[in-house]
């Protein structure tokens, strides 16, 4: 691995104005910085402390480790930048390209200092396509991540939003269900309602399905097995919201839902659950 | 060795697991249970397994089993009080108990008890 010299150090300092300079009307020709999202006072701020960071780390560290404890606050600055493009919804190779940008004029600058040395250009050249490469891989490392941190938070809060368990009457609970049932929804979906059922000592629940797009044989049986817990726990169950299409799917597939009480809509469901518990209801006078 | 006690009421026999089941204790309880049944000629079996928060598939086997013996001795089981761990890792076990009657909690197997008894 090729480190960069003291001489080439110097080169990056003296020249800070003209590299970043260059930098900028790189970004710019890019096309990323030409965006609303950033303004330009706070674009030159973050090439500034970037190229400073730079200096800092490869005077004191070995460029070829990024890992090490000297580069620690460039990867820090870096994983601050690529969560913040993340957030403000811009693209991996936007996020990227802000490093990448910064090799032409680093070449140049490198050009003009080593013309008269082309082995030790060559060299150079090498150990800072090699360091640009290493953070700019550090750089979409951090932003992938990040991403992948916003939709693991959504799925998590998708799961829990989608599975509030409402009691009906006394003695009955309802449990509205919406999207796929997967195994882990029906775990959650499970656990949520066998926990109030003995909560509330109630002895039915209501699982309605009407916001269920589809019913396949994985499906039915999750729904089965849901059903048999809560009969283990010596509550009744009723499923709700079974829509002509589902039942269609339902018998053309030969599910057996035998054991099963069903209900076309919610309000058949309530109405067989109050009967059950022994209350009537008519109208008023 | 350590027996679940056998509590006589009236007609019925009222079971109550407060300690961790282990196969022997199992073993012991359903020869006692069938024992007990003969000789009081009880009509009714309360299993409550409320304190009951871990299960295998033996133990479940078990309170199937204890159902089945009181059935043909002429004695209704019901199990009351499953807790809602137990009861998913018997439906995940494959164990769905097909024939076994169940309640929320004691005073609402009592009463399952006394309507099944009645009706016969």
């Amino acid at each position: 691995m090729s480190e960069l010299s003291q001489r080439t150090i110097d080169a990056i300092r003296r020249n800070e104005a003209p590299l970043l300079a260059s930098w900028s009307a790189n970004l710019e020709h890019s096309g990323a910085s030409r965006d609303m999202r950033i303004s330009h006072a706070e674009f030159d701020a973050q090439t500034r402390e970037f190229l400073r960071l730079v200096v800092v780390g490869s005077s004191t560290g070995d460029a070829a480790s990024l890992a090490s404890n000297e580069w620690s606050e460039t990867r820090a600055f870096l994983e601050k930048l690529s969560r913040s493009r993340a957030q403000l919804g811009f693209d991996s190779q936007h996020t990227a390209s802000f490093i990448f940008s910064l090799k032409r004029p680093l070449f140049e600058l490198l050009q003009k200092e080593y013309a008269d040395n082309a082995e030790a250009l060559a060299a150079q050249l090498w150990a800072v396509s090699e360091l640009l490469d290493a953070l700019g891989m550090h750089t979409i490392r951090t932003f992938q991540k990040s991403r992948e941190e916003v939709i693991a938070r959504q799925q998590e809060e998708l799961l829990e939003l989608s599975t509030p368990v409402v009691k009906l009457w006394d003695g009955v609970l309802a449990l509205p269900m919406i999207g796929t049932l997967d195994s882990q929804r029906t775990q959650v979906v499970m656990e949520s309602l066998l926990q109030r059922i003995v909560e509330t000592g109630s002895e039915i629940a209501i699982i309605d399905i009407t916001g269920v797009p589809t019913v396949d044989t994985l499906v039915a049986q999750h729904l089965l097995k849901t059903v048999t817990a809560i009969r283990l726990m010596g509550a009744d169950a009723i499923i709700s919201g079974v829509r002509p299409q589902i039942a269609q799917t339902i018998v053309h597939l030969g599910l057996d839902l035998q054991g099963i009480v069903t209900k076309a809509n919610l309000a058949d469901a309530l109405a067989l659950a109050l009967k059950r518990s022994g209350y009537a209801v008519g109208k008023a006078g | 060795m350590d027996r679940i006690p056998i509590l006589r009421m009236g007609e019925f026999l009222l079971v109550t697991i407060q300690v961790d089941m282990h196969d022997q204790l199992a073993l012991a309880l359903q020869d006692d249970l069938s024992e007990r049944i003969s000789r009081t000629s009880a009509r009714g079996v309360l299993l409550d397994i409320s304190a009951l928060d871990i299960v295998d598939s033996f133990i479940g086997r078990m309170i199937s089993t204890i159902s089945g013996l009181s059935k043909i001795m002429d004695a209704e089981t019901v199990v009351v009080g499953m807790q809602p761990a137990v009861a998913i890792t018997l439906v995940e076990l494959g164990l769905t108990m097909p024939g076994v009657l169940t309640a929320l909690d004691v005073e609402r197997g009592m009463n399952l008890l006394r309507e099944r008894v009645q009706t016969q």
